[in-house]
């Protein structure tokens, strides 16, 4: 059994559900479980010569993308008080056509790509690109500040499976950079969704356009 | 070809003991003693030994719906392979005419509730057809993976060549396929959570709205039709999830029919925990299911 590709497999299915769903609460648990896949992909890609640096790198982002964040995201949502996304502005199962038919462009795309790399990698780019157009067309399509910023760190965990699986090895320093890059987004957007939701009751940002004189 | 005809036999006879088990399941969950499991056979005797009462708005086509319906499902049944054994018929391409006789079934049980002029049954007909045209892409991309996946175009090709082998090949392919037939089995069989097989509220059900009109053998016909369904999609989830081969027929047959009255089971238990879906919810998960097979075809094309 290739682990590598159920790993894959599941990351898709994540990206879908997060498409599909419209609690929020489901949203957040996606999100963290992509930090924990891709965790355990980093892992996998480098099963054969597993070093220290790798290892402590899978970890870190296991804990920063798998339970920092995602109990960050809990708070915030629990302060604003939204538990749905409430009409976004492409519904859900037309997001999981637009899905199906991206997966299936890349799918294509994959095929036609030489990629200089690890043979694991020949279904992780189609993957990898499919998870960063999962994560702007919720950026795009939602309309509550959270769910623009699950779809952020969608399209991150997205660029991370290009880091791991093709790359392999970037150095640990610009790892830990990225990571702690995501880790303060993350904090300010919580912020911001702290303040909007105080000002206005709500956390709806296409009605912030209102605001213009 | 005997075997093929015993499995024929078998589920000719054990098919309406699949919604016995379900029925006796969930009583049990729900603490009471329920009925005794071959309830079902004795529904059917007492309807058959009944007349019919057909009203005088209706006409031919009202009482060619139930004898059309159980004729395409029985004609189905002989396309159908059990355990390792082959069916009875099988050409290039009988996964299709599997499927359209199905909806040959469907059609003919919408035409009749139509006849009727009954609004309630107008209501049920069209619930019904909007939710088989979504459950129809997941079943025939689920079908079309595996006809990929194993190189044959028959059913009794596909269900010969899925094996252990080919679960550890392409696990996560097969998973999806069988989530994916899971969903269609429990939409197309009318059970939780799309249809409340036991609900008399007219405004929410589905199948039962529009055999309301049908009395007597016409109701019999029906009742066993759809207890045979339940037995052919059935088969198909079992006969993908448990591929078992011994290398002898009668222990593979076994086994299968022990995963028959497993999925019995759990069926009961599904509809023991779940309550029925809001009927906006259920289109969106059967594209969902849709989804899913169209994504483990795109798996198995690599």
């Amino acid at each position: 059994m290739d682990w590598i590709h159920v790993v894959l497999v599941a990351l898709v299915l994540s990206n879908l559900l997060a498409l599909g769903s419209s609690r929020i609460g489901v949203c957040i648990r996606v999100v963290a479980l992509q930090g924990w896949l891709l965790g355990a992909l980093t892992m996998l890609v480098h099963a054969e010569h597993l070093t220290v640096r790798l290892g402590l790198l899978a970890v870190a982002n296991v804990v920063v993308k798998g339970a920092v964040i995602p109990w960050l995201l809990g708070r915030a949502v629990r302060e604003a008080e939204v538990r749905r996304e409430v009409e976004p502005f492409v519904g859900y199962t037309l997001s999981l056509l637009f899905g199906l038919s991206a997966l299936v462009g890349f799918r294509w795309l994959g095929s036609r790509l030489e990629v200089a790399g690890p043979e694991a990698s020949r279904f992780a780019l189609p993957v990898a690109f499919f998870t960063i157009y999962v994560g702007s067309f919720l950026i795009i399509t939602r309309r509550k500040a959270v769910s623009q910023v699950i779809g952020y760190l969608v399209m991150e965990n997205g660029i991370g499976v290009v880091g791991v699986a093709l790359v392999g090895g970037v150095t640990m320093l610009v790892e830990l950079g990225m990571l702690l890059d995501v880790f303060v987004a993350v904090f300010v957007m919580g912020i911001a969704i702290c303040h909007i939701n105080r000002e206005f009751d709500h956390i709806d940002a296409d009605r912030l356009n209102l605001l213009k004189g | 070809m005997a075997a093929a005809w015993l499995n024929m036999a078998i589920a000719l006879v054990l098919a309406p003991l699949l919604v016995g088990i379900i029925q006796r399941t969930k009583a049990l969950v729900a603490g009471r003693t329920g009925a005794p499991l071959l309830q079902p056979y004795h529904d059917l005797a007492k309807l058959l030994r009944k007349g019919a009462v057909y009203s005088r708005t209706t006409t031919w086509v009202f009482r060619a719906g139930p004898v059309v319906g159980l004729a395409s499902v029985l004609s189905a049944l002989v396309l159908l392979p059990f355990g390792s054994a082959p069916a009875l018929l099988s050409f290039e391409g009988d996964l299709v005419l599997l499927a359209y006789l199905l909806g040959l079934m469907r059609f003919f049980t919408v035409v009749a509730a139509l006849d009727t002029g009954s609004s309630f049954e107008g209501m049920g007909a069209s619930r019904e057809v909007q939710f088989a045209a979504l459950a129809e892409p997941a079943l025939f991309l689920g079908l079309a993976t595996l006809a990929r996946q194993t190189g044959s175009l028959s059913l009794s090709g596909i269900f010969a060549s899925v094996s252990g082998d080919g679960w550890l090949h392409a696990g996560p392919a097969l998973a999806l396929v069988a989530v994916a037939l899971g969903i269609v089995f429990l939409a197309e069989n009318c059970r939780i959570p799309f249809d409340d097989p036991a609900t008399h509220l007219e405004l929410t059900m589905i199948h039962e709205v529009m055999v309301l009109d049908h009395g007597g053998p016409d109701l019999a016909f029906i009742l066993y039709g759809a207890s045979l369904k339940l037995w052919i999609l059935g088969a198909l989830l079992v006969g993908l999830v448990l591929p078992v081969r011994t290398g002898h027929a009668g222990a593979d047959n076994a086994v299968t029919l022990a995963g028959m009255f497993a999925l019995a089971v759990g069926v009961g238990l599904v509809e023991s925990m779940m309550a029925r879906l809001r009927l906006l919810r259920v289109p969106q998960l059967l594209v969902g299911a849709a989804v899913l097979s169209a994504f483990a075809f795109v798996l198995i094309l690599g």
